[in-house]
């Protein structure tokens, strides 16, 4: 994939939050939700990040598009990097990178109009005023399903399924190239998670988008994805193409939770369930080495001195695991 | 075998000031000791309100209108509220699917849990304390004996819901509803979970009836499973039957809209258009119609019987009537059932 140019690159971000210290401890209590996290995505391409609650998926996507400063690192979006611009300098940005939320209910104001909620972005943005501006709000209402007379309405006449759609509607409105979707789709019906995940996909093809689809359920990443990271504390454990990570996990920590996963079909023999022991690590001044050895089979005692960093082990596969070879016979 | 549970033609509604909304209409089913009973359906299909109904904890302003719920040959749909808590967590346990609201925070899980098995079992403190910590083993957390001193935010997610199947369990209950168990929770802690709810099934007998929305766990735990769409039940029948030959279109169409992640092919997702009916004014006929690429005239009119595929199959669908169309997958001319 070398001829294409990466849209966005990340390079060890970092985002640590401060919390409680007790009063005579010297160093800060910090907890280290997105802790050294690097990896492209190419523009029409849908990145996938996958991982369980608190592994920092959330908060390493509301950084990228700067909702947190981030701690350290650099964020650069076509050849720019926007980690450390102001505010002002951040704004022909935020027009290119949009969010779409995981709670429907709790990202629409129930105070404002659909058109209010869509026509907000156009306003900073853009010129477009009057006549003009209504038929684009029209307009995009109905590219995501709903209808023209759905303008003047608010948001709690509308289903989840809806009000999610407006959600993609006000993302679209200033023509992004990149959208960040925070679990877009948990918060939905199953048979309106398909609808809504077809929908993206159109809309990828026609606008020429490009994703990074943050979820915790795994079957739909798998499917919306071109390319899977998988994160646990804060760091990325592998990232490598959505066949390749399903046919041939490589990490421990991927492996556990593929194989919790369970299938939709009765008949289905499954492989030998990996079930993972031991607590989660806390985030909170964690010390060096692999987040995941406390609960790793194949723990050794380099694993706790020395933190993992992500590796290419096989072409566009990569795996931050010290004995990543040994484990796989590779 | 015996019969559990049997629940007969139950209706239940909330009668609020924009009027009755029909939550639960006519459903019967029934299920047998030691089993695992799924009820999948989308939100507001009734199925939570079915598992309240059975334990008599439906509230104001809702009211089960009729039918009963025969539960181990007695009815107690038309018992007190009184000899119904004598029933509540010692016959049939209920475990929810939020388990930090669940859980009163205030108290200790050792207070929460011999509060329970005191007022069922009529044990002394000690006894009670020795009750919990052999649940709390038996639910997988480790070092019982200290951590039933400690409150609910000192546990995980994971271990909480542990926890409350744990007091859910303390007094030997015949029947567990476990409402939506494992959707506040992670994949690799969801399967620890259905491993425990197996395990009781198999090793105590105990019945479970498992209200989710996840095909995927349906399939890995139950052996019966019931559908629900809009307050009526659409198919029942084994995981099996329903799975392979699923013989009503809601049914299929939820098959279709979930992605299979292990097979290769990656074919556009098949959702279900519109969206789920309004239960204040539910349509006249199939709650289902208005969403069904098959509907005919009669299924706007008219709600289908019960059709009988096989022993224990049947489906709610005009389509296998023998004066319907032929369409693929349906096994038309098949028997009203009952």
């Amino acid at each position: 994939m070398a001829e294409k140019t990466p849209l966005l690159v990340v390079n060890n971000l970092k985002k640590y939050f401060q919390i409680k210290t007790p009063m005579f401890q010297k160093e800060k209590n910090l907890l280290k939700a997105v802790d050294d996290v690097s990896f492209y995505i190419d523009k029409g391409e849908t990145f996938g990040l996958v991982g369980e609650s608190g592994c920092g998926k959330s908060t390493l996507g509301r950084t990228i598009i700067r909702l947190y400063e981030p701690s350290g690192g650099e964020i650069i979006y076509d050849g720019v990097n926007i980690a450390e611009m102001t505010e002002k300098e951040l704004l022909p940005y935020r027009k290119k990178i949009q969010m779409i939320f995981q709670d429907p209910y709790a990202s629409l104001n129930t105070r404002m109009t659909i058109a209010e909620i869509i026509g907000e972005g156009l306003d900073i943005h853009t010129n477009i005023t009057g006549s003009a501006r209504l038929e684009r709000i029209q307009d995009l209402l109905t590219r995501v399903g709903l209808k023209k007379e759905h303008a003047n309405r608010y948001p709690h006449e509308f289903s989840g399924g809806q009000r999610q759609r407006i959600g993609i509607a006000r993302a679209l409105a200033i023509e992004p190239e990149l959208i960040i979707c925070d679990e877009p789709i948990s918060a939905l019906d199953v048979s309106i998670q398909a609808q809504v995940v077809n929908m993206l996909e159109d809309l990828q093809d026609e606008l020429d988008l490009t994703y990074l689809f943050i979820a915790h359920d795994l079957s739909m990443v798998k499917h919306i994805s071109d390319r899977i990271g998988v994160m646990y504390l804060g760091h990325l454990m592998e990232v490598t193409t959505s066949d390749m990570l399903y046919e041939t996990p490589l990490h421990p920590y991927t492996k556990a939770l593929l194989s919790s996963i369970p299938i939709p079909d009765p008949r289905a023999s499954r492989s030998e369930r990996i079930v993972l022991q031991g607590d989660v690590k806390s985030p909170i001044n964690p010390k060096e080495g692999c987040r995941f050895s406390s609960r790793c089979v194949y723990k050794q005692e380099l694993c706790d001195q020395v933190t993992p960093v992500l590796v290419e082990i096989q072409p566009s596969h990569f795996t931050a695991c010290h004995f990543v070879k040994e484990i796989n016979n590779l | 075998m015996s019969k559990i549970l049997e629940i007969k033609d139950l209706n239940t509604s909330f009668f609020t000031h924009m009027g009755e909304v029909k939550a639960v209409r006519g459903n019967s089913f029934s299920m047998e000791k030691g089993d695992i009973l799924g009820i999948v359906g989308e939100s507001g299909s009734g199925k939570s309100v079915t598992a309240l109904s059975i334990m008599g904890l439906i509230e104001h302003p809702g009211r089960i209108k009729s039918g009963q719920v025969i539960f181990n040959g007695e009815v107690i749909s038309n018992k007190s509220n009184k000899e119904m808590s004598n029933i509540r967590g010692s016959e049939i346990s209920m475990i929810f699917q939020d388990p930090m609201t669940s859980l009163n925070p205030v108290y200790t899980i050792e207070n929460l849990m011999t509060e329970v098995i005191i007022r069922h079992q009529k044990v002394s403190k000690s006894e009670a304390k020795r009750i919990a910590i052999e649940k709390l083993r038996m639910v997988g957390i480790p070092e019982p004996e200290k951590r039933i001193s400690s409150y609910p935010h000192e546990f995980s997610g994971g271990m909480r819901q542990r926890a409350m199947i744990a007091t859910a369990l303390s007094c030997n209950p015949k029947l567990l509803i476990a409402d939506e168990p494992t959707t506040a929770l992670d994949v690799t802690i969801q399967a620890q979970i259905l491993e425990i709810l197996r395990r009781l099934a198999n090793d105590l007998d105990t019945s479970i009836i498992i209200i989710t929305h996840d095909l995927g766990v349906i399939a890995e735990t139950c052996q019966n499973l019931i559908v629900m769409y809009g307050g009526m039940i659409m198919e029942q029948g084994t995981v099996d039957e329903i799975f392979h030959s699923p013989q009503h279109p809601y049914t299929l169409g939820l098959m279709n809209s979930i992605p299979k992640v292990h097979k290769k092919d990656k074919s556009r997702l098949l959702p279900i258009p519109g969206s789920p009916p309004d239960l204040m004014n539910p349509p006249k006929g199939c709650p289902f119609c208005p969403r069904c690429k098959y509907a005919m005239e009669i299924c706007k009119e008219q709600m289908a019987p019960r059709y009988r595929i096989g022993n224990t199959h049947t489906s709610a669908c005009w389509l296998l009537d023998a004066q319907a169309p032929d369409v693929e997958g349906f096994k038309k001319g098949c028997d009203i059932d009952g």
